[in-house]
């Protein structure tokens, strides 16, 4: 028995197991209390207290939420698609789930550092169009068709931009892995009289915009949520959906939320870089930015209006395509130039 | 290829139409190609049921008109009724009621611009406005005793009199009221998708507005400047000094500026109101006509033709002479007008209300063929209907 334990790949194996539990049980219930903080803050921006009844300061509420959509009815409309109508909730989680596994916590806190991490992660993040196209389709509903064509159009058109935008950062770091990324991310970088920490947002600034608003269109929050578009779609591509298959959707949205904001941490902000704390509590860092940025979200959600359909689509291919391909090509230059001196 | 297009039926149920508004919206792809509104899931008769109550009783019925804007109702009928008996209020109650109704206008307004900005995907807006609106209301509730049926007019006068400390309260949010202006112009008037989803959207030019009837904020955004306070004064508004904002070319974000100016002129109203009712200081509220108006309660305690003349209205209502009469005001809608027809008995013949949010919604079609779903929604948003008022 115990020589089965101490076989290398038996080790491997049940570490890895370990840490996929543990991220992913800590990734669900941060989800779970990312529906808590966005409702105070909503609370909080439109002056009122927010839940506050369920258990102290309302801190039971997610599960007084997931306990209520259990017991809700599961309702199928009428000629849907059946098996498209329960693969589509399963699809819009399970990509976003499986990309934190190359997502970089703290030095040594990473499921698996797979060399081509960012392209998992783009990958992955392709696959979520899936799952809001086919829920729009299979529902058997005009709105839930109109908001998953949407979505379809909106996340590709976005992509594009999105991936354009990692170029840049790909090109300082020279490795695809996330762990290099960051690892190239350390250090300080004189700045006249001052240091700044040697993040790309500081040498990619614009490409930390282009990849923060593809991210707000990438996750449909506002102002890109066209294809739930509540006040016109009446619930989007989610029309037809109740109970537990209705709350999949929205873990499938705030888990987006999550991965994608700590791949802009990852990739832009520093990951677990930072001054003051040893090692072992450096992912305090990437939670604390992580944190910031989920923030930013919430705050953006609850300020802005929400662009029409043909604005948006405009703004991806006209304004943010263009300019995420010339940032590539002055990029590119710049690091041939350095390169060659 | 072949093409065809998509009817979507938007409503009775829907997030986005204000009640119970159907609208059957011919799409081509996300193109609107014909949007046809469908009426009629409230109706309650209103018109009809006035011919079983007498003019008194009809009162509360018109607080359910435009719910968002019940002293307007309350205002429109009474004058309407007051015409066809040849009366008028004594100046206390004129001015009371230029005072609400110009305290339910920005009550109105108020609802629109939240729910509009909600509309457009805005949500803390509509918060923001409700606030403001819930001190109007908690008014309301002090005067009448009703947060939103309020049924305080009465012909030929109020109910009752106005609270002792009213005009101090109503002072004291007044004075609030710019800085919450400037607080929603930050959110919404310079905002690049603000201005995005309501510049050039929901366009109706000056020649569709006047040819569909189309009254009031909707009306003066196209460029006609046409406000019956102004033109056609009633209620004493002609001893009021404000402005007319108009607009200039007839689309959702100039409704958004001639509704939000509005309000201001509202407070500058309320406040030459306020004014006013100190100078006349107590007094009447009432006409102390008895064949119409009821008489002081202490006077029917010791008066014997009081009395009589209590038992009189009450029982039967008041006998106004054979013929009709049909009184509009600018109602935060548009005009709004009662008619009515008299033959003698407490009880109108036939009562007709011309209501502005019926004839403005004419104009939605016009608005929104060749916008996308998107635009729909604003231009039912910039429309301000209450469905209330449309079905009656």
């Amino acid at each position: 028995m115990i020589a089965f334990f101490q076989d290398p790949t038996v080790q491997i194996a049940f570490w890895g197991l370990v840490k996929i539990v543990v991220i992913l049980f800590v990734m669900l219930g941060i989800v779970a209390y990312l529906t808590f903080f966005e409702r105070k803050i909503a609370g909080h921006i439109q002056s009122r207290p927010g839940p506050n009844l369920v258990g102290p300061w309302g801190l039971f509420q997610p599960f007084a939420d997931i306990l209520k959509l259990f017991l809700k009815e599961e309702f199928i409309p009428a000629r849907a698609n059946k098996i498209l109508f329960h693969i589509a909730p399963i699809l819009a989680v399970t990509p976003a789930l499986t990309s934190f596994a190359v997502v970089p916590i703290g030095p040594n806190f990473i499921v698996t550092d797979v060399n081509v991490g960012l392209l998992v992660f783009l990958a992955m993040s392709s696959l979520g169009v899936y799952a809001l196209a086919l829920a729009g389709w299979s529902s058997n509903n005009k709105y839930a068709l109109l908001g998953g064509l949407r979505s379809a159009a909106q996340m590709i058109s976005y992509e594009l931009a999105l991936g354009l935008s990692t170029i840049g950062v790909i090109l300082l770091a020279g490795s695809l892995s996330l762990v290099d990324i960051v690892h190239a991310q350390s250090g300080t970088l004189p700045f006249g009289p001052l240091a700044l920490p040697r993040w790309f947002v500081f040498t990619q600034p614009v490409a930390f915009v282009i990849f923060l608003i593809c991210a707000f269109a990438e996750t449909n929050r506002a102002p890109f949520d066209l294809p739930e578009g509540e006040s016109e779609l009446v619930g989007g591509f989610h029309t037809e959906y109740s109970s537990m298959k209705w709350a999949m959707f929205f873990l499938g949205e705030y888990m987006n939320m999550l991965t994608i904001s700590s791949i802009t941490v990852t990739l832009f902000l520093g990951g677990w870089n930072g001054p003051w704390l040893p090692e072992s509590l450096q992912f305090l860092w990437f939670f604390g930015k992580l944190f910031a940025l989920i923030f930013l979200f919430m705050w953006v959600r609850w300020t802005f209006p929400r662009l029409r359909y043909d604005q948006l689509m405009a703004f991806g291919w006209k304004v943010l395509l263009p300019i995420a391909l010339l940032n590539v090509l002055a990029t590119g230059a710049a690091v041939y130039w350095v390169g060659n001196r | 290829m072949r093409s065809e297009t998509m009817t979507l039926n938007m409503g009775p149920q829907h997030p986005a139409t204000h009640g119970v508004l159907r609208v059957a919206v011919e799409l081509d792809g996300e193109t609107i190609v014909r949007a046809q509104p469908i009426v009629g899931y409230l109706h309650t008769g209103m018109e009809k049921q006035a011919e079983y109550k007498t003019y008194t009783q009809s009162i509360p019925q018109t607080d359910r008109m435009d719910y968002l804007a019940p002293m307007s109702n309350n205002l429109a009928f009474c004058l309407g009724v007051e015409k066809l008996l040849g009366i008028g209020p004594p100046p206390r109650a004129l001015h009371a009621r230029v005072l609400l109704t110009e305290l339910t206008r920005l009550a109105s307004h108020l609802v629109w611009v939240g729910t509009h900005a909600m509309d457009i995907g805005a949500m803390s807006m509509f918060f923001y406005t409700f606030r403001e609106r819930e001190q109007i209301l908690g008014m309301y509730d002090q005067v009448c005793g009703a947060r939103m049926t309020a049924s305080y007019f009465r012909v030929g006068g109020l109910a009752m009199d106005l609270p002792v400390d009213f005009l101090e309260r109503v002072s004291r949010f007044l004075d609030t009221m710019p800085g919450h202006f400037a607080e929603y112009e930050k959110l919404l008037t310079g905002n690049p998708i603000w201005l995005a989803r309501t510049k050039g959207v929901a366009l109706l030019s000056k020649r569709d507005a006047i040819a569909l009837g189309v009254t009031g904020p909707v009306l003066r955004a196209a460029g006609v400047k046409w406000d019956l306070r102004k033109s056609m004064p009633y209620a004493g508004y002609d001893q009021y000094d404000f402005e007319v904002p108009v607009g200039e070319h007839g689309d959702a974000f100039d409704r958004y500026l001639v509704r939000l100016e509005e309000m201001r002129q509202a407070v500058r109203i309320c406040r030459q109101a306020i004014v006013k009712l100190r100078e006349i200081g107590p007094g009447d509220y009432r006409l102390r006509d008895y064949k119409y108006v009821l008489p002081p309660k202490e006077d029917v305690k010791t008066s014997m033709e009081a009395l009589i003349h209590h038992f009189k209205i009450v029982a039967h209502g008041f006998f106004p002479p054979v013929g009709e009469a049909y009184q509009a005001i600018e109602a935060p809608k548009g005009e709004l007008g009662f008619y009515f027809v008299s033959d003698g008995t407490p009880k109108p013949w036939r009562m007709k209300v011309r209501s502005p949010s019926f004839t403005n919604l004419q104009a939605l079609d016009t608005m929104a063929r060749g916008g996308l779903v998107a635009d729909i929604i604003t231009a039912i948003g910039t429309l301000d209907i209450v469905l209330g008022e449309v079905d009656r």
